[in-house]
């Protein structure tokens, strides 16, 4: 052998393949998009969002009052009675399909924007948030000039103004779930992004003028939760749509209650993803991982309780440690970076002290030797194992790179403990017995259950929750329905 | 699942050759062994299309590209093949950048049996290895005997390793005991040389075939296992590179005897080179990104590599014929 015996292996460090951000032009403020236009805003106070990565600041954002709450919903109002409730479906489709486009056009600002505000990998940004969310536009555009034919006997009309205040997890894309299916029948909106990720939904305005979107189809209000509770306070919303926890939906829902106001809720959860022994396990550790490490694990749906079937239990947890001693966390702009920042200081101090409840209650914590930046929110990837039903790391929602591990025995236990939760967003079944796939689906209680996959997100698949994650479902033909009163047709 | 795959190599090399070996193999591919995991196809591709987007940039390219020609196996496996032919390959494999001295030498060239003296001639006192078909290449479509007498006398010829096929007849239909004698026959054969068996993926049809033909070949004594011969329609691919890589690694977790990976057949440029060395360092660890465990066997691949290294040196690229061909 010689020399071949002498060669050593070496490690194939990446070197860093930053995205450059000067494709970003951010001003040092923003005030609110209203009217087609972005005008100062009434209030003036504002905040600051941060660049979770570096703890830098990004811009000063206007933060919303009643005063300019109401000047929104006032410009949505004119907007719907003037031009957008009238208008023949095959127009409306075109304003949208031009959405879409420009959306793909300036990818790269979306994608880099998102990371920079949000602190998610560009290579998520880039390959599945501005993508899905210029899907959403094009689905939906199609959707615009067939409305007659999506309700059979029913004769969908628009509802009117939308109130929509959308999460920090998926910025862009969540306005964009919003946004199209309202647009595409016929109402007009009032969207309030997060507070700590205004940046792209603000972008989006600028690409709807870009569009030469009728004014005051949109409009954009900035602000946490006061302006939030502003927009879903007010008298002339016919419709309010959030996507966030499930205390501010309890909250949105009592304030709500008796006012007529149509209201759809997408909130918090904690799906099982559950392994079956014969599953593919190299390609269910893959999964697994993506379930819950993806976006940092900010994600409703993710897969943070993981059931494996205890014949593989050991097998497949020494695989998954594996695998995520392989993850690279750190700069959200370098192209290899697997693991991003935690979207705020706030939600990295929830994640911790959710932690360490894990660690108190006897769980045991295992956690990649991975280097931290010095800078920056920044949480290791987390593993639980020997986790019991009862500990609040199985219980509650982290919203975090997380994950608990718990044993099954029987698919009938598998079940049981899947369901033995207060959520019911999402699920996941890996295994390579159709007949159990099946037999699964219709016990899970949940909204979404993926087979041997993981956060697959499709406009024409419908999305929404189980008992307290949510009623109301995003996407597909039951997405539409939101957004439509479906009058019978007179026979 | 059993958690004990069979007590390797001891238990092997004892009934090698020996017929006993169909037991090993019967039990192997039957219940739910390593050899009979499945393979989930669309987790694996797009597994392997994220490692495909691995961004390499600047100096882990530069060192990529370096670990790509000594890894690689420069191979001309032609009817037309003749002395010359494979002088003109030694000389390249000894030297790939004449230009360039800091450029390693290739790890081994790859011929037909008649042409190894040619080779071994040529790099006797060199660090590159000659490695040599044989067992009736490509088809294996030849009784034993003949095969293993072939792997004997290329060995005998000067062999440093050898590359067979996988019986892919007995294969496909359902004969895993035969696999496994002729695997373990032909490791009897070649010696102290290093057997490298081609499964051929590409006719296999699935890649839970894959990764059972992977397991068996290991289990039945290759030291390397092989994606392609290069012969049929159809050649290596990232996820059978990662398909394999994964057989490898179970593999090695309940054996604890490492197996090599060769990737060849369609790998002809750089680009391709460093996707299948990110795919071995993400799935394998760094310890198999070295000639002892990983090999590109190819014929045209090498002339893109040193074309880029040239380009990321200089910052330009330069015309084709500032590069050998041989």
């Amino acid at each position: 052998m010689g020399e071949l015996e002498r060669t050593r292996g070496f490690g194939l460090d990446y070197a860093p393949a930053p995205e450059s951000a000067a494709v970003v032009s951010l001003a040092p403020s923003y005030g609110l998009f209203v009217g087609g236009e972005f005008v100062d805003p009434l209030s003036d106070a504002a905040f600051t969002t941060v660049n979770p990565a570096t703890e830098e600041p990004l811009a000063e954002v206007a933060a919303a009052g009643a005063a300019d709450v109401d000047r929104a919903v006032r410009a949505a109002r004119a907007a719907f009675t003037g031009a957008w409730r009238d208008m023949p479906g095959p127009e409306r489709a075109k304003y949208l399909y031009r959405i879409a486009r420009l959306i793909q056009e300036r990818s790269r600002e979306f994608a880099v924007l998102e990371t920079l505000d949000g602190g998610k990998p560009i290579k998520e940004s880039r390959d599945v948030d501005v993508p899905l969310a210029a899907a959403h536009f094009f689905h939906h555009a199609g959707w615009a000039d067939k409305l007659g034919y999506a309700f059979p006997g029913r004769r969908p009309a628009p509802l009117g103004v939308a109130g929509q205040v959308i999460p920090w997890n998926f910025p862009l894309l969540m306005a964009a779930w919003k946004l199209a299916p309202a647009l595409a029948c016929g109402n007009t909106v009032v969207l309030k992004p997060a507070e700590t990720t205004p940046l792209t939904a603000l972008l989006l305005g600028e690409v709807l003028q870009q569009a030469e979107l009728p004014p005051g189809v949109v409009n954009i209000v900035t602000g946490a939760g006061a302006t939030g509770a502003a927009v879903v306070g007010h008298g002339d919303v016919d419709k309010i749509a959030f996507t966030g926890s499930t205390a501010v939906g309890k909250g949105i829902q009592a304030a709500l209650a008796g006012t007529g106001t149509r209201l759809t809720l997408e909130l918090g959860g904690k799906a099982a993803n559950i392994v079956f022994d014969d599953a593919a396990l190299d390609q269910a550790v893959e999964g697994v991982v993506n379930g819950i490490y993806f976006n940092q694990g900010h994600v409703c749906c993710a897969g943070s309780r993981l059931l494996v079937q205890e014949t593989v239990a050991e097998l497949f947890v020494d695989k998954l440690k594996r695998r995520i001693a392989t993850l690279r966390v750190g700069d959200p702009l370098d192209k290899n970076t697997d693991v991003g920042a935690i979207n705020s200081a706030a939600q990295l101090e929830r994640i911790a002290a959710l932690v360490q409840a894990g660690v108190d209650e006897g769980a045991e914590l295992y956690q990649p030797p991975c280097e931290l930046p010095d800078r920056g929110y920044f949480f290791r990837p987390t593993v639980f194992t020997g986790v019991a039903q009862s500990h609040r790391v199985a219980r509650e929602e982290i919203f975090g790179p997380v994950l608990s591990v718990l044993t099954f025995r029987t698919a009938e236990e598998a079940v049981a403990k899947a369901n033995n939760t207060r959520y019911g967003l999402s699920a996941g079944v890996w295994t390579e017995k159709g007949s159990r796939i099946l037999w699964m689906v219709e016990r899970l209680r949940a909204g979404v259950v993926w087979a041997n996959t993981f956060n697959r997100f499709d406009p024409a698949s419908p999305f929404g929750g189980y008992k307290e994650s949510g009623f109301g479902r995003e996407g597909g033909l039951h997405g539409l329905a939101a957004y439509c009163s479906l009058e019978p047709v007179p026979v | 699942m059993p958690s004990t795959l069979v007590d390797e190599p001891a238990a092997i090399a004892a009934e090698r050759g020996s017929g006993v070996g169909r037991r090993w193999s019967a039990w192997l591919v039957g219940g739910p062994s390593v050899t009979g995991a499945p393979v989930d196809a669309v987790g694996l591709e797009a597994r392997a299309a994220a490692l495909a987007s691995r961004s390499i940039k600047k100096a882990s390219k530069l060192a990529a590209l370096d670990l790509a020609v000594r890894c690689m196996d420069l191979t001309t496996l032609e009817g037309a093949d003749t002395p010359g032919k494979v002088r003109g390959l030694c000389a390249k494999a000894l030297r790939p950048d004449p230009a360039d001295p800091a450029i390693p030498a290739a790890a081994a060239v790859c011929v037909y049996p008649l042409l190894v003296p040619v080779a071994v001639e040529w790099l006797r006192a060199s660090p590159v290895r000659v490695a040599s078909v044989a067992g009736a290449f490509p088809a294996g479509q030849s009784p034993i005997e003949v095969r293993v007498d072939e792997i004997g006398r290329a060995v005998a010829a000067g062999a440093d390793e050898v590359d067979i096929v996988l019986n892919r007849g007995a294969f496909l239909s359902g004969r895993y005991g035969e696999v496994f004698d002729d695997i373990a026959a032909s490791k009897v054969a070649s010696g102290a040389a290093h057997l490298k068996v081609i499964i051929e993926t590409a006719e296999l049809g699935s890649y839970d075939a894959v990764r059972k033909a992977s397991t068996l070949a290991m289990v039945a004594g290759a030291d390397f296992i092989k994606t392609s011969t290069g012969k049929v329609a159809g050649s290596a691919t990232l996820p059978v590179a990662l398909c394999m890589a994964e057989a490898i690694r179970d593999f090695v977790d309940q054996s604890g005897r490492p197996v090599g990976l060769k990737v060849a057949g369609g790998v002809r440029t750089a680009k391709q080179a460093w996707q299948y060395l990110v795919v071995v360092a993400e799935t394998l660890g760094p310890d198999w990104l070295t000639p002892a465990r990983f090999r590109l066997g190819a014929s045209s691949l090498l002339n893109d590599v040193l074309m880029q290294i040239r380009s990321q040196r200089t910052g330009r690229y330069q015309r084709p014929d500032h590069f050998s061909v041989d």
